[in-house]
């Protein structure tokens, strides 16, 4: 069957129950336009988008509103053509449901594109800087739920040689099956877009790594390679098993070289890259399109009619829902992302960003909460099952006494929240929110510390500074002094009156030196 | 939707284990051995079990309640079960009555629930009231049964009923004449009596490979242990390493003076050894947790068992290794930690 | 007798030689500990615990004058650190610094101030910029929510407000400890 045998094995994973063939069924629908958009400025991982637009201003579909305010972050393009009738704070998908920053689009209904740049047809005689800026420009990020700038994931100069772009398209996770569905209908933009992206790398070959349970999606991609005579990219395909999707997980599957614990995969001379990032790519080179929609699937027992949507970003989550048939009567929540790592929304009404992989409505009884947590009886189940190969209950211990120094000890930050440990603890504890816990407690001590650095900084630069304006004006005292005194036995007056004047020349000489010191920021 | 629903975190999915269904499982493969030595030594055995289980259920209930933690929620993990269950096991069948309540209630209230509960405990709860008992009482708690295959049957229900509540032989018979110590104790005795190997075989309490009967109970204990490494409620690694070293170590011992030092199969079937190897040694909360951690934990328990059952001053062996080794084993832990994912040579592409 | 003697006398050279080797071979060069002091404290330097800044502050923790619950901006956590730190008990936090703050920046109302320059030379990290006569606004990134430009400015147009959560700040809570609530089985 694979073109390329598996490479080497995962440790741990689990088996899950995969409830893909609720949405996979059907053929991906494109999703009309909603009233409103909400787009917000930080759909990915890295510094947020500064708005370009303002409010009341028209814009065209595809033109960039908002633009990348660093190296590590990402534009945004308008969805449709409309108006802008407000930027502010709106709820966003993110765990802790608090708002941020978007700009909302009124559409005119005309969905008019604005003037896009040229493709490349020619691309693999262009310089591949000139491409990672087409891809910059675009605002692709990764597709597959992380949302990394893929301009500066393709950009490995300084780093070592690539040899192998890696494609995921494993999609472990149950229940999601956007990638599926896009390998069956689109494979032929994923092939243009790694053959460009392995242009882009300078890399040798490509491996396309796919869970053995979507046999007809890697069908699609070998057909798909097959009519472009592509002889370097080989289509493998994995034993399903959660989170064989993983990047270094996939990794070792695909090569058997193992990303070091600290390192980037560029360490073993690898880049991996999600599917639909890589018809993402191929629309952005070869078309001028920005990035400006995704395949999101809607599942779970809660919508009335599962299935896979192509659906523009900002869009309300409501939209899409009443796309898929609706709420069923046994909607109960909504959770963006898979069972296992995405997180409840709680705003329903939240927007699609670029990160919006799934929206799972699963009834009360299809997702039920966990039983009451039990103390931990030490079973090693949860090591045993880590793809990670960490101790998940020292972990806990030490997440649990706050001591985070240990819990980095046990090496938290290599934890990828899988969610495995958790599923298999037989005493129930939540011990993903216990490693989330920590570690948005480290960052957070660690921004504290940065910050407390920087005052410590500036203190002392202050403080320096005063001492040397102190000095200096103590300087000029004397040197004013010293010419009063040289000048009284010059001119042979009588020492009283010498006395006063030099003491209103002191007094003169005083208030010069306090409007120095109170205009001495100004100096600066 | 509620509060609890927004603010958990993922997974959203739980498997389907849990702390009850692991217990259960155990109580399960205890099941073929306790049978056994019912077979071979009578009803002492099922009153042993009932004693110790419902006195460890109610102390546990009565501590639980006092600590007012909830009592129903916390008893169905059956761990109070499993431990008085092993206590029983590990007790002479004509024990009386109140030193199996003693030692019960004693490993759940001092040894179990005042470090905190489950999970919490560092020693072995059943086997910290084993040694409570073996030190208090060393009369009655070396006065065991032969197998009804040597004195041709163990006591009636009655007769046992009668024994264990008033700690009186029946009328007209001494204990010396009932009991007969367990084969541990015999080679023991009769080893520092500088008896050959040989001689002693020839006691009725000897049996093919073990003692008498004790192997079969052996057997059918192996047998429950292979159930929970099948059904991965334990790890290979503990019993492997126990059973592996102390055959190691007695086969060594008895290659250089086999007159001496009894064939390393009767260290295994006489006794506690397949019994402590599978269901007491394996205890995760008190036991090492790491993969490598469980070798070095299993073998060093099997090193104690020989050296104490051959040099030391109890018969069995088996409860003052685990007690031993649960000390250790938070450091075995600390320093067997595995190699972590991608901690392998940084550059090996 | 004698052997007795001499045995515990040998032991005791042989631990002595030890503990001396080791000392030496194991020796620790740690910073100056008015430098670790330092390095524990918030650097508000507010000086509400009575110096001029956390740097004097750390300086007479370091030299024995001072206690080490006299920093509200840090808190009983920072206060905590130190105990560790130093080995000392730790001590209950004053009654000013007991009650802990929110952490908030300095804002200027612009449309209020009169660009006095107060506020700037109050400034103990230069967060504030502006000049004579024009209007000052507070680096909020810079501000260490010190409140010392609060009494200079005549005119009451510097505000405290609370720094806001985002999604990019906000931390997971500590997950539920069990036993602690009552469950009904």
């Amino acid at each position: 069957m694979a073109d390329t045998g598996v490479a080497a094995r995962i440790h741990g994973g689990l088996h899950l129950d995969e409830h893909k063939q609720e949405s996979n069924a059907t053929a991906i629908r494109t999703l009309g336009l909603p009233t409103r958009l909400v787009l917000p400025m930080h759909q990915h991982i890295g510094e947020p988008a500064e708005p370009l637009v303002r409010v009341g201003e028209t814009v065209l579909k595809g033109q960039m509103i908002a633009r990348a305010s660093d190296y590590v972050s990402a534009p945004v393009h308008a969805p449709t053509s409309g108006r802008v009738t407000a930027i502010g704070e709106y709820p966003v998908p993110h765990p802790s449901g608090l708002h941020d920053l978007c700009i909302v689009l009124e559409p005119d209904g005309e969905d008019r594109w604005d003037t896009l740049p040229p493709g490349f047809p020619d691309w693999r005689s262009t310089d591949p800087a000139e491409m990672r800026e087409r891809i910059r420009w675009a605002g692709i990020v990764g597709l597959g739920g992380a949302a990394f700038p893929t301009a500066v994931k393709v950009n490995t100069s300084g780093q070592r040689r690539i040899e192998t772009l890696i494609i995921n398209a494993a999609e472990c996770e149950p229940y999601i099956t956007c990638d599926d569905r896009l390998m069956r209908e689109q494979a032929a933009d994923i092939v243009d877009g790694i053959a460009i992206l392995r242009h882009v790398l300078g890399a040798e070959r490509c491996l396309i790594g796919i869970e053995d349970n979507k046999p007809e999606a890697a069908e699609a991609l070998r057909a798909a390679l097959g009519a472009t005579v592509d002889a370097a990219t080989d289509v493998v395909e994995v034993p399903t098993l959660y989170p064989s999707g993983g990047e270094r997980q996939l990794i070792m599957l695909l090569t058997g070289r193992e990303v070091p614990s600290h390192g980037l995969p560029a360490a073993v001379g690898v880049v991996c890259q999600n599917v639909a990032t890589a018809a993402a790519v191929a629309d952005a080179v070869l078309r001028g399109r920005p990035l400006i929609d995704r395949i999101v699937t809607v599942t779970g027992r809660g919508v009335v009619q599962p299935g896979n949507f192509r659906v523009r970003f900002g869009t309300p989550a409501p939209f899409v829902i009443d796309a898929a048939g609706g709420r069923s009567t046994d909607y109960h929540r909504l959770i963006l992302g898979g069972p296992m790592m995405g997180f409840s929304l709680h705003d329903h009404q939240v927007p699609v960003t670029k990160a919006s992989n799934c929206l799972l409505a699963p009834a009360a009884d299809e997702l039920p909460p966990s039983p009451t947590e039990r103390p931990c009886i030490r079973c090693g189940e949860c090591a045993r099952v880590c793809p990670a190969q960490l101790l998940p209950q020292q972990l806990y211990w030490q997440a649990r006494a706050q001591d985070f120094d240990k819990v980095q000890d046990y090496h938290l930050f290599d934890c990828i929240e899988c969610g495995c440990c958790a599923y298999v603890c037989p005493a129930h504890i939540p011990l993903v929110h216990y490693y989330r816990f920590a570690k948005t407690a480290i960052w957070a001590h660690e921004r504290d510390r940065d910050k407390s650095d920087l005052a410590r900084r500036r203190h002392e630069a202050r403080q320096a500074r005063l001492e040397r304006l102190e000095a200096e004006r103590k300087a000029r005292l004397r040197q004013k002094k010293e010419a009063l005194e040289q000048q009284p036995s010059a001119a042979g007056k009588d020492p009283k009156r010498a006395a006063i004047e030099a003491a209103m020349q002191r007094v003169a000489a005083k208030k010069a030196a306090q409007l120095d010191a109170g205009q001495a920021p100004n100096d600066e | 939707m509620n509060a609890l629903d927004v603010n958990s975190s993922s997974p959203h999915l739980s498997g389907p284990h849990s702390v009850t269904r692991v217990m259960g499982l155990v109580l399960v493969a205890l099941l073929p051995g306790t049978l056994a030595m019912q077979w071979y030594f009578g009803w002492g055995v099922i009153i042993n079990i009932t004693l110790a289980v419902s006195s460890a259920v109610l102390a546990e209930a009565a501590v639980l309640a006092l600590r007012g933690r909830p009592v129903s929620h916390t008893l169905i993990d059956l761990s109070a079960v499993v431990t008085g269950w092993l206590l029983a096991l590990a007790l002479p069948p004509l024990l009386p009555w109140w030193q199996t309540v003693l030692g019960s209630t004693f490993a759940i209230v001092v040894a179990k629930q005042l470090y905190g509960g489950i999970g919490f405990n560092p020693f072995n709860p059943a086997m910290a009231g084993y040694v409570l008992l073996l030190v208090s009482f060393p009369v009655t708690m070396t006065r065991w049964l032969p197998p009804d295959v040597i004195s041709g049957a163990a006591p009636t229900l009655t007769e046992s009923l009668h024994m264990i509540f008033s700690g009186m032989p029946p009328d007209g018979q001494t204990w010396d004449a009932i009991s007969r110590a367990t084969p541990l104790d015999l080679m023991r005795t009769e080893l520092a009596q500088n008896r050959m190997i040989s001689e002693i075989r020839a006691s009725p309490l000897w049996g093919d490979y073990g003692g008498r009967g004790w192997e079969w109970v052996g057997n059918w204990f192996l047998l429950g242990g292979l159930f929970i490494i099948w059904r991965r409620v334990i790890s290979w690694r503990i019993p492997v390493a126990m059973l592996g070293s102390l055959l190691l170590v007695a086969g060594l011992f008895w290659a250089i003076d086999p007159e001496t030092h009894p064939f390393p199969a009767f260290h295994l079937f006489s006794g506690g050894a397949i019994l402590g190897a599978f269901f007491i040694a394996t205890d995760p909360v008190s036991a090492a947790t790491t993969p490598r951690g469980q070798l070095v934990y299993g073998a060093l328990v099997g090193v104690f068992v020989f050296v104490i059952r051959s040099w030391g001053g109890y018969p069995d062996a088996v409860a003052f290794s685990v007690l031993l080794m649960n000390m250790a084993a938070p450091t075995i832990d600390y320093y067997t930690q595995p190699r972590i994912f991608g901690q392998r040579g940084r550059d090996d592409a | 007798m004698i052997t007795a003697i001499f045995t515990i006398a040998g032991l005791a050279t042989l631990f002595g030689l030890l503990l001396g080797y080791s000392a030496i071979r194991f020796r620790v060069e740690g910073d100056p500990i008015a430098d670790q002091i330092d390095a524990l404290l918030p650097q508000t330097q507010c000086g509400q615990c009575g110096f001029a800044g956390c740097r004097p502050y750390a300086e007479a923790i370091a030299g024995g004058g001072a206690e080490i619950n006299r920093c509200p901006p840090g808190g009983e956590s920072t206060m905590i650190a130190l105990a560790e730190l130093l080995g000392r008990d730790p001590v209950p936090l004053e009654d000013e610094a007991a009650a802990e703050k929110p952490k908030s920046v300095a804002f200027i109302v612009e449309e209020e101030c009169i660009g006095c320059t107060l506020c700037i030379q109050a400034c103990p990290v230069d967060a504030i910029v502006g000049a004579a006569k024009q209007m000052h606004t507070v680096i909020a990134d810079e501000c260490t929510g010190c409140e010392l430009c609060l009494p200079p400015c005549p005119v009451e147009c510097i505000h405290m407000h609370p720094i806001e959560v985002t999604p990019q700040t906000w931390r997971w809570p500590h997950p539920p400890t069990p036993g602690r609530e009552v469950v009904n089985g």
